[in-house]
């Protein structure tokens, strides 16, 4: 079996995987990080969505093999410790989760959408955005609340570091 | 409002879990020497099973057991059962066909199971599972409802040659028939309540353990009443005595009815564990969850609506046919029939009713309850006949409806139903002026300008839910009571935890029943936690569906904290050394009336521990007390959703344009977590109406399988809502409360298709109004209105 190795969550990562294995298998059985989501295996729900070098991908779609030497940050990766990352906290704050099960693939989505279109956020931008994200409890009301706050607290944050 | 307690917006307790990827979900869960399962699936819809010859597959890489319906039979595992017993018109009962947990003989619809294959792998199942030759003679698919129990057709169960599972009636066919008789004006409607996939974002999956050293079972597993799992794979398929089987159900990534059922894989997974002496997993794909989820609605109706001179509706007659798949789901029964008939009376004083529904099997996966289960379809029929009626009469809808409204209450329907209490006018009121129909006349003016054709239509429903009084529901059918139960244990040191039968997958349990017990308490809410999803902690409960988890389960956590608070009463009464019936509990304190002598709560917990101050004469040691709560009555959660669309001629398109929705759920714990309750509802109506729907071709291969072929609502589908209420307290229960988990499910698809026939102007629309379909009628109108 081949072997592959990446940088998850700032930590170095490698093992012997069946060719044929999915990223998001890698990182649940073999790094045991359960927080990414596999709600379809077609692309489509995003509930497997992780950054891999800076960028949201589907992990559902992606083999292991082709993030060789690859930086992946996961849902795991985003807190430190008790101290939430701006979106993760927009999210309770407006309620934009439910069942919880499609979260971490929207709050990873989210901070992409803010990476590539910025702190200020129109409702229509992000509910065109979220195409390729799918929940079934909230009526993605409260999620857009929660991005478009999320977004602006990303903003006010880099503001402040500045 | 301020503080933590009953109406407050507190945010979710559970929620730091689930946004830090915490969660822990079924597929979650590894078992030490855990192996893999993967179903071999009937490609055919309907086909005898000639053999199935396992030894080539047996023999590959990986494969630790193969198992079919020969090894259930051989094991007299017994079969998947539905739970509520239905009589025909005649009294006999309804026909209930085998339903093997592995297809034996036969294969009933595409996706049933005919083999599981075990691994050490996923992949290697898999690989296996191809190798698995079958050998089918097909027969003949029954696919299509309206002709499924024409003469000559295929049977799919030996005990129902005709393919007719019951044929049902419900209320006064003689003084409806004589309501009609005498009727100014009738008005008549056909339609189709389409198919749907629940589609809850986490597919269904299950992990059996083992324990040979204790000859007991732990059974994982996505469900939304792990105790109703452990009750049915018990007392009637006979896995194992209760006590020997613990039925876990982690976090669960919504439900929406799909995971309520005891279904086939669940069942060989946990028996499985055992005949392979491994743990072993199951988790649905998406195309499996598409082609073995109970599925929901699937009816076809015709009603008829009669008026007297004055507009006021004098009767309603009812006939629908339902689709109830190739086997009985475990609720499947009482959907089309107690859930729904009993509904039809919408808000309206209607003096007679009846309701003739005729269930049928077809070649397709089995339906059940989902969202609203049958009181969509019963709303859906009764407001769009209601809409219909007033167009035809050349009323204001809403005006129509007024008139119509029920305004005393209790109000006795001619379908069982005793409405307790409702203030329909009130709804109906503040919806119109939050959604500013007045205004409606100029956007529909601004649209016209734009080349749109705008519309808005109405939907006033009512539910039955808080299910449900035990000896009501047994006397139809059911084959379980329909209470709940609850513990609380308050710890020395002043904490609680509370052990509840309800089960949360999405709707913030951990947070409302906590704001109930620290208001209650006067604790901090960071003090109490919610214990379910666990036969081993909690004792007995019967979960979550039918919006009940407020009105039953916090009920019994009322119950259950009087009982603590009167024994904790009497330990304050020992510890300030006063007259128990001297002793107040206000605010998290116990003082002694007229004194300022107090002691708090977490201080009389403590005692009641280490029992200093009394002795075992008088009084038992320790704080934990239990309580089971029947509910006395339905409750009754009502509302006006008001639906505003903009269609696109030319291309079909129908966008939302606005929607409001004011519901009176009684009293209200926590209003965000409410709001949030109706916007995911709303949003499964208006893709019913606009986007989704089940397609099976003729020869029973579901054309939906997949977020490809299905349409799911994405966010750019739908708008933001606006959600109000009124309020009027639930009579029957301790906190008020009525339930609002399904209410929007209920009420959104006919104001939807209300909103699209007054844009296009006439009713010929079905569900789902797809553009294509928009578009045809679109240029339907056009034509008549050039003739």
């Amino acid at each position: 079996m081949p072997k592959v190795s990446m940088t998850v969550n700032g930590k170095r990562v490698s093992a012997n995987v069946d060719a044929r294995t999915l990223l998001v298998q890698f990182l649940r059985d073999e790094n045991r990080l359960t927080g990414t989501h596999v709600g379809c295996d077609t692309s489509q729900c995003g509930s497997c969505v992780v950054h891999v070098n800076g960028k949201a991908i589907k992990s559902c779609t992606t083999l292991a093999l082709s993030c060789e030497g690859a930086n992946v940050t996961t849902i795991e990766g985003l807190a430190n410790g008790q101290d939430l990352h701006p979106m993760q906290a927009a999210f309770r704050t407006h309620h934009g989760l439910q069942c919880g099960f499609c979260t971490p693939g929207m709050i990873m989505s989210a901070i992409d959408m803010v990476n590539r279109l910025g702190f200020d956020l129109s409702e229509e931008t992000i509910r065109h955005e979220l195409e390729g994200n799918i929940c079934r409890c909230t009526g993605y009301h409260n999620i857009v609340k929660a991005i478009q706050a999320g977004a602006a607290a990303m903003g006010g944050m880099k503001v402040a570091a500045e | 409002m301020a503080g933590t307690g009953i109406g407050a917006r507190v945010e979710r307790k559970e929620d730091f879990r689930f946004i830090t990827g915490k969660g822990n979900y079924t597929d979650d869960i590894n078992r030490e020497g855990q192996t893999h399962a993967y179903f071999l699936r009937s490609p055919h819809a309907h086909a005898v099973i000639k053999s199935v010859d396992t030894k080539k597959a047996s023999g590959m890489p990986g494969v630790v057991g193969i198992l079919t319906g020969a090894d259930i039979e051989k094991d007299k595992v017994g079969g998947l059962i539905c739970g509520w017993m239905i009589n025909n018109k005649d009294g006999s009962p309804m026909r209930a066909g085998a339903h093997p947990a592995l297809a034996q003989g036969k294969v009933r619809y595409v996706g049933d199971h005919v083999a599981v294959v075990i691994a050490e792998t996923l992949a290697e199942a898999k690989d296996a599972a191809e190798a698995i030759k079958v050998t089918y003679a097909p027969l003949p698919a029954v696919v299509d409802l309206a002709s499924a129990t024409k003469k000559g057709i295929t049977t799919i169960h030996d005990v129902a040659p005709d393919n007719q599972v019951y044929d049902w009636h419900l209320g006064d066919k003689a003084a409806t028939d004589a309501a009609f008789k005498k009727a100014k004006h009738v008005t008549k409607i056909d339609l189709v309540n389409n198919r749907l996939i629940p589609n809850a974002m986490e597919p269904r999956a299950a992990v059996g353990d083992y324990n040979s050293g204790e000859d007991a079972f732990t059974l994982y597993t996505t469900s939304q009443n792990p105790h109703v799992a452990r009750l049915v794979l018990s007392a009637f398929i006979g896995i194992a005595p209760e006590h020997k089987l613990r039925v876990i159900a982690p976090d669960v990534g919504g439900g929406f009815g799909s995971k309520i059922f005891i279904y086939a894989e669940e069942t060989v997974c946990v028996w499985a564990a055992k005949k392979v002496g491994r743990p072993v997993k199951w988790v649905a794909d998406r195309t499996e969850a598409f082609l073995s989820d109970a599925h929901g609605r699937d009816h076809l109706t015709h009603a008829e609506m009669a008026m007297d001179e004055n507009g006021k509706i004098t009767a309603m007659r009812v006939k629908t046919r339902a689709n109830l798949g190739a086997y009985l789901s475990t609720f499947s029964s009482s959907v089309p029939t107690y859930l729904y008939a009993p509904l039809l009376s919408g808000q309206y004083n209607i003096p007679a009713i009846y309701a003739e529904v005729e269930a049928v099997y077809t070649n397709t996966a089995p339906v059940d309850a989902y969202r609203g289960a049958g009181r969509p379809e019963a709303t859906f029929v009764v407001e769009r006949i209601v809409e219909v009626a007033a167009r035809e009469l050349g009323l204001d809808p809403a005006t129509f409806r007024r008139k119509n409204f029920i305004k005393s209450f209790p109000h006795q329907t001619p379908v069982i139903m005793c409405y307790d209490v409702g203030d329909y006018d009130a709804s109906l009121k503040k919806a119109m002026e939050v959604h500013d129909v007045k205004g409606f006349a100029k956007r529909k003016r601004d649209s016209a300008k734009a080349g749109k054709l705008r519309g808005l239509g109405y939907s006033a429903y009512i539910e039955a839910c808080g299910i449900a009084p035990s000896a009501a529901v047994g006397s139809l059918g059911a084959g379980v009571g329909l209470w709940e139960s609850a513990e609380v244990r308050v710890n020395p040191v002043g904490t609680v935890e509370v052990l509840t039968g309800s089960h949360s997958h999405g709707q913030g349990h951990e947070t409302t029943f906590a704001q109930l017990v620290a208001g209650r308490l006067g604790i901090p809410i960071e003090n109490v936690s919610i214990v379910h999803g666990d036969t081993d902690k909690v004792q007995m409960g019967m979960g979550t569906y039918g919006s009940r988890s407020g009105a039953v389960g916090m009920s019994a956590i009322v119950k259950a904290l009087d009982k603590v608070e009167a024994k904790a009463k009497k330990v304050a009464s020992f510890v300030l050394e006063a007259s128990e019936k001297d002793i107040d509990f206000k605010d998290g304190k116990f003082s002694v009336k007229g004194t300022d002598k107090s002691v708090d709560f977490a201080s009389v917990a403590l005692q009641a521990y280490v029992a200093h101050k009394f002795t075992g004469a008088e009084l038992e040691p320790g704080l934990k007390e239990g309580a089971f709560y029947d509910p006395t009555n339905f409750t009754f959660p009502s509302g006006v959703h008001i639906a505003e669309v903009e269609i696109d001629p030319d291309t079909g398109v129908t966008t939302v344009a606005k929607w409001t929705a004011v519901d009176d759920f009684g009293v209200i714990i926590n209003p965000m977590i409410v709001e949030g309750q109706v916007h995911g509802g709303i949003a499964q109506g208006i893709g019913q109406a606009l986007l989704e729907g089940a397609v099976y071709n003729d020869n029973g291969q579901l054309l939906t399988a997949s977020y490809m072929d299905y349409a799911m609502p994405r966010a750019d589908d739908l708008p933001s809502f606006r959600v109000d209420h009124t309020t009027t307290p639930c009579p029957s229960n301790p906190l008020g409360i009525k339930g609002c988990g399904e209410a929007g499910a209920i009420a959104s698809p006919a104001a939807m298709i209300n909103a699209i026939t007054d844009a296009l102007g006439h009713e010929n629309i079905a569900m789902p109004a797809t553009p294509q379909a928009v578009w045809k009628a679109a240029q339907a109108s056009f034509a008549k209105a050039a003739e």
